[in-house]
């Protein structure tokens, strides 16, 4: 296959998200603008200007009209997805890191930085239909763990909030009480910080990539380890097939350390893994510095990576992927 | 695609228009046409613009719209297809090039090469384990020290054991202590000191190295143990293959070294396949040098 490059971004990019269609994708970066390309080809279809820090994470709402984005600048952002124009801004006290809308797009979880003596937080917000009826204010605040949050999404039916960060401690939390319902054990458990979190497209499991060098697949329901992918770098994202049974991971030597070595021992590959049987089906090379965030379309037929070195790639697979054997 | 020439010269002198590139002049040309696309799906672009001289030029372009059999496309998706830019992709340069498609073809990479498992039986199966079979002896695989089981180069506990990275540059015995040592204490230690085992090491590799020992260079970087004894096993029993591979980065570092048991056989391989065209490279095969201590 011919990657798309796509350079639209100064600096590393920090998160790779499809619309439900599969035809447009959002990109965040440590630039302060986040930008929207069209899948197939990789045209630019315009930037998201108004942040003033890094843009950690963004999500869409099911019918791609609404953007979602938390940043650097100690504010989660929403906007319409067509003009780029700015809807509402929740402001915190400290980073947002991630976001997530829940199903139906009525609540939104945004997580914050410890930062300046405060601890980080879970937030979860009402998303109004008018955004002129939104409001800035949180229904649940979930605190407890340790460290950054990297990662929080919405369980199953919104009942649960799945998170993962430096603690390395995947908790369920209960998103109506604010309870923490479960937590993955020591033994099975992540030893270094949690960098990324997916669901499967049915949210019946999910995929958790560590700096431990692994990635665990876990069931949403019972938080029990399903399998474990084990690799010879730092996972800094993950994702998942929703057409086949393969699961990719992504990262590569830290950041900091990549110019101490030849590039290609710096392992920037995208790793494709068997999601059952464990084992790599392959990799695909291109990034100059680790893979910083990785998107699956969901038709299962291209996916994209982002890496440090400021390039999304956008993959369409060849047929001859699709009939693969281990 | 037909381009028809300049419709009129420009009015405007030569020197602004080298300055600032004719770029700021494009106000001047009619705008944009789009006609169709019509029944036969073939939509006709009318664009003006100055050519190098500073011609007005109009280009007609005819394209051909096909719909995909098999795309499927949301509604939405198609109307999201058409909304205009907005940000920063309004003022999008033509040569900014913000979108290319790479230059070079990329494959998933298989961890290892496709089947590569069943060569490996078959190699088995054909002189090398007639000799196996003959005595057992000779087959010992100097990583985990077994008989008669496989050779060194398809030892399954060939990851467990210290790596060998280079045999020719430095001898063998003093590279795997220093690396054993050096994990530990980092010091040197002198040859008598060191453990019975690695002595052992060094002896049986003296042995295997004297005899018969061709060495490959200019070798591909795809090339592996498998291939290269494919390429020699026709000349006769082979006892050893061997490619270098650099330690950090897993590639091959394109030379390796191959023993046969007999020294006929060698001798008519580095006649046959000195020169030979391997895999887009032309092969160089020679007596291996012998070692210097």
């Amino acid at each position: 296959m011919r990657p798309i490059l796509m350079k639209g971004h100064e600096r590393p990019l920090t998160f790779l998200k499809y619309n439900r269609d599969g035809d447009l994708l959002f990109s965040c970066a440590k630039d302060h603008t986040p930008t929207v390309w069209f899948a197939d080809n990789g045209e630019r279809l315009g930037t998201y200007r108004g942040h003033n820090g890094a843009v950690w994470s963004c999500d869409v709402s099911r019918d791609s009209t609404r953007l979602i984005t938390g940043s650097a600048d100690q504010s989660a952002k929403l906007w319409d997805v067509q003009t780029g124009s700015q809807l509402f801004t929740f402001n915190f006290d400290s980073p947002a890191r991630s976001v997530d809308f829940a199903v139906g797009d009525k609540l939104a979880v945004i997580t914050t930085d410890p930062f300046m003596g405060l601890t980080s937080a879970i937030h979860i917000k009402r998303i109004a239909r008018d955004p002129s009826d939104q409001t800035g204010e949180s229904v649940a605040i979930l605190k407890g763990p340790q460290g950054r949050i990297n990662r929080a999404v919405w369980g199953s039916l919104n009942k649960t909030i799945i998170s993962g960060g430096e603690d390395a401690v995947i908790r369920i939390w209960d998103s109506e009480t604010g309870k923490l319902l479960k937590e993955s054990d020591k033994e099975d458990g992540h030893k270094k910080p949690i960098t990324s979190l997916t669901k499967s497209t049915d949210g019946s499991h999910f995929l958790t990539g560590s700096l431990d060098k692994s990635a665990k697949l876990w069931d949403t329901r019972t938080l029990t380890l399903i399998k474990t992918y084990v690799t010879e770098r730092p996972v800094n994202a993950v994702t998942m097939s929703p057409l086949l049974d393969h699961v990719v991971l992504g990262g590569g030597q830290d950041a900091s350390a990549v110019t101490t070595t030849d590039h290609r021992a710096g392992k920037f590959e995208a790793k494709f893994y068997d999601k059952i049987l464990q084992e790599e089906i392959g990799g695909v090379k291109g990034h100059f510095g680790p893979i910083n965030a990785l998107a699956f379309n969901p038709d299962g037929k291209s996916f994209s990576s982002g890496g440090e070195d400021g390039y999304v790639r956008l993959h369409h697979f060849d047929p001859d992927y699709f009939n693969i054997k281990l | 695609m037909a381009v028809e020439a300049a419709t009129q010269p420009s009015k405007v002198r030569w020197g602004e228009l080298e300055e600032d590139d004719g770029e700021d002049l494009d106000f001047l040309l009619p705008p944009k046409q789009v006609i169709g696309p019509n029944e036969n799906g073939i939509k006709k672009v009318v664009e003006y613009k100055f050519n190098d001289e500073g011609n007005k030029v109009k280009i007609t372009t005819s394209i051909r719209i096909r719909k995909l059999a098999n795309a499927r496309l949301s509604k939405h998706a198609v109307e999201r297809r058409s909304w205009p830019k907005f940000g920063d992709a309004v003022h999008e340069d033509v040569g900014s090039r913000l979108t290319m498609v790479s230059t070079e073809e990329i494959l998933l990479e298989r961890p290892r090469a496709a089947g590569t498992k069943p060569e490996e039986a078959k190699a088995a199966g054909d002189p090398l384990a007639q000799i196996g079979k003959g005595g057992a002896a000779l087959m010992v695989c100097r990583t985990c020290g077994k008989k008669g089981e496989h050779w060194t180069s398809r030892c399954p506990y060939k990851d467990l054991a210290q790596p060998i990275e280079s045999f020719i540059d430095r001898p063998p015995s003093s590279e795997t202590t220093a690396t054993a040592t050096g994990a530990t204490k980092g010091a040197y230690v002198p040859p008598s000191m060191r453990g019975g085992g690695a002595e052992r090491v060094g002896t049986d590799m003296r042995r295997r190295n004297e005899e018969n020992s061709v060495r490959v260079t200019n070798l591909s970087e795809d090339t592996r143990e498998p291939d290269l004894h494919e390429l020699f096993r026709p000349f006769g029993s082979v006892s050893r293959v061997y490619v270098a591979v650099d330690q950090k980065t897993g590639m091959s570092r394109g030379f390796g070294f191959v023993n046969f048991v007999n020294r006929e056989d060698a001798e008519r391989a580095i006649n046959k396949l000195n020169g030979y065209g391997y895999d887009n490279l032309i092969l160089r095969v020679e007596w291996a040098a012998p070692r210097s201590n």
